[in-house]
């Protein structure tokens, strides 16, 4: 069989399992529409996290990061994952008692303010999309690598499945496709690397692989990466980072973006109890841990990996590492996986100083005079870091199925991911917009056309962007988290733990965090991201205090607690019956009952 | 009903207390061990690195699983001690 013909099978199937579940899973309420009906199993409901929360840059492009970064990339990986512990705490239980179906559905009731509750549709709407966006490019792409169509009609491919399990399931459906999609994407992403660990450091574990001993050198794996790679003039893998500062700032970004994010927090209305909150939010961090702690392995194992196979003689024991460093293979004799990537113009090779044969090296100043030491004229090989979990499979000579794996896997990723921001989208468009503002008095069956007829709306939209995208899709580290974690997280937070914060303080401190981080991150990446009307070259001599622009969320959300606080404190405090509503969201008694509403 | 409400009130003393205890470890070992402790750590050795590098990659993660396990552990002996659970 063809390794098209495998693509298609692997891809096939899931596809075929995904809208069976949607058939099977037909929402018949707006309950079953938002929340699934608000049934479903802890442990399942961690699976479906894991699936929601997995995006295609999860999948896809974290672990090229880490392998490019190194320990200065683990902030994505802390980042990330401690997210769910501030959902576990400071969010999901309360606002799963509270048992109503949207984030900014909470925050409009504990503010009493419609002006508030509009601000955080806003907010989620602009933070979604964003990220949504990623989600369908990234769909769009899996399809041109692997089956062989152009990215615009796989786009609509994903799409139209997309639909087809979303608009007739809403949640429910999401709920339980994304349960199968967490089961294709982690069985794709941990067979190769299993095999990769097994190969290069003989432990069939990969989180225990990237301490062990490489086979070939003996050495421990990251000594040997450190060595390899200081040798091309690169950073050392495990180096410290100067900017501790920006670090803690970035880490604590992602970790409140995280938490902030509407599309995870409504996947916890969907469990029967306030324990149940609790318990699916360790039951998502372990599904997800995973991955996460895969992730790295497969990164330092990948770009070992790539080194030596340009650079052979530097993978075993070397006594001279000069030595080794003057001997790359030839352009002709490259690997297979680096012909197929190189179709793809992810790989690109150009023979600068005409020996025939890769140097791959970092072309820097520093570096200059070593590598005019050696003859060479530039770096020649440029590798898209993209392509590192895509073509592991191929770097570690697995068989054709592990390949249709990946690319169901990918797929996998994307669409679960698109579809639980989809639904964050449309129901608050159609809960919040329409029920919440426009029509209070809309009937239950006119509310789910509704839902369904804005999730048929936000798709066609999604799958146009993703078609042709703007210059904010780029910025989803920046805009989504930014958005999600300077004005979401702290209004969640203090309608939580404070009954002192009133209508005034929650609106002004979301807006102050809103607009100062949107206007710290336009002052650096262009305002609205339209390129050239940057004030500042985005470099860090310019940042304030060494802050970049994807850190300045955490700043942003300090400000917020800091305005409602005090605004609050200045103003009346809020009436008894939102004090009561406070009261009753601290006590998991009765959440059951509050969900009939 | 000021019993009802002092028991409440002691509660969520113990949710706010058990609550500052978790997230003091979880900054302590991403925040700490991981990223401003590490100058500090970096005389243990892990598998060919220092013990902030293995906390930055592995080890606050699986800190972090353990300490939500604990706190949904612990939440549920309070919600029964307190007679507030489901």
């Amino acid at each position: 069989m063809s390794q098209f013909a495998i693509n298609v099978l692997f891809v096939g199937a899931s596809f075929a399992i995904y809208i069976g579940i949607a058939i099977w899973a037909k929402a018949g309420s707006t309950k079953d529409f938002y929340v699934a009906g608000g049934g479903v199993h802890p442990i399942t409901n961690g699976m479906a996290i894991g699936a929601d929360w997995m995006s295609a840059a999860s999948f896809i492009s974290m672990a090229g990061l880490i392998a490019a970064g190194g320990y200065a990339n683990s902030t994505f990986l802390m980042g990330w994952t401690g997210g769910y512990v501030l959902l576990a705490m400071l969010l999901a239980p309360y606002l799963r008692k509270f048992g109503k179906f949207t984030v900014p559905e909470f925050i409009g009731d504990r503010f009493y303010s419609k002006q508030a509750r509009l601000v955080a549709v806003i907010c989620l709407i602009v933070a979604s999309v964003t990220y949504v966006i990623g989600q369908m490019a990234g769909a769009g792409v899996a399809f041109s690598r692997f089956l062989e169509v152009d990215a615009t009609t796989g786009l609509i491919i994903a799409a139209v499945v997309i639909f087809f399990y979303s608009v007739l399931g809403g949640m429910k459906g999401i709920t339980y496709t994304q349960v199968a999609q967490y089961i294709v994407l982690i069985i794709a992403y941990t067979i190769p690397a299993v095999f990769i660990s097994l190969e290069l450091t003989g432990n069939p574990i990969p989180p225990l692989g990237l301490f062990s001993d490489h086979s070939e050198s003996g050495m421990p794996l990251l000594a040997k990466l450190n060595e390899v790679v200081t040798a091309l003039g690169f950073n050392e893998y495990t180096a410290d980072v100067d900017n501790k500062l920006n670090m803690v700032l970035f880490t604590l970004s992602l970790m409140i973006g995280t938490a902030g994010l509407p599309h995870v927090i409504i996947r916890f209305f969907t469990v029967p109890k306030v324990a149940d909150a609790r318990w699916s939010a360790g039951w998502a961090l372990v599904f997800i841990g995973l991955l996460y702690l895969t992730a790295p392995a497969v990164a330092s194992m990948a770009r070992l990996n790539i080194a030596t196979t340009v650079y052979p003689d530097m993978a075993g024991q070397v006594e001279n590492m000069e030595q080794a460093a003057t001997d790359p293979i030839l352009y002709e004799e490259r690997p297979g996986w680096i012909r197929t990537w190189e179709e793809t113009g992810l790989i690109q090779y150009e023979d600068l100083n005409n020996d025939g044969r890769i140097q791959l090296y970092n072309d820097t100043e520093a570096f200059e005079s070593t590598a005019e030491a050696r003859g060479w004229e530039g770096n020649e090989l440029t590798v898209n870091n993209d392509i590192l979990v895509l073509a592991n499979p191929e770097i570690a000579n697995l068989p054709g199925w592990v390949i249709g794996l990946i690319a169901a896997g990918g797929l996998a990723a994307a669409l679960s991911t698109a579809a639980g921001l989809l639904l964050a989208i449309s129901s608050a468009i159609s809960h919040d917009l329409i029920k919440g503002s426009i029509n209070p008095n809309i009937s239950e069956k006119s509310e789910l056309r509704a839902a369904r007829i804005s999730m048929t709306v936000a798709i066609i939209v999604a799958t146009y962007l993703g078609a042709n995208p703007p210059g904010f899709a780029a910025q989803v580290v920046a805009l989504a988290f930014g958005i999600a974690g300077a004005s979401l997280f702290p209004a969640l937070m203090m309608g939580i733990f404070s009954k002192r914060v009133n209508n005034v303080g929650a609106i002004a401190g979301m807006l102050t965090g809103l607009a100062f981080t949107l206007v710290y991150i336009f002052v650096y990446k262009g305002w609205l991201f339209i390129p050239g009307t940057n004030n500042l070259e985005d470099i860090p001599a310019n940042w304030v205090l060494g802050i970049s622009p994807l850190s300045i969320g955490a700043v942003g959300a300090i400000l917020n607690f800091a305005v409602a606080f005090a605004i609050s404190k200045a103003t009346a405090a809020p009436p008894q019956e939102i004090q009561d509503l406070v009261e009753s969201v601290r006590y998991p008694k009765g959440a059951g009952m509050a969900t009939d509403h | 009903m000021t019993d009802e409400k002092s028991n409440a009130e002691a509660y969520w003393a113990a949710n706010l207390r058990l609550i500052a205890g978790c997230l003091v470890v979880w900054a302590l070992v991403s925040y700490g061990c991981a990223i401003l402790l590490r100058p500090l750590l970096a005389g243990i050795p892990v598998g060919g690195t220092d013990l902030g590098f293995w906390f930055a990659q592995q080890g606050s993660i699986l800190t972090f699983i353990g300490l939500i396990f604990f706190y949904a552990w612990k939440m549920n002996r309070l919600d029964k001690k307190f007679g507030l659970g489901e």
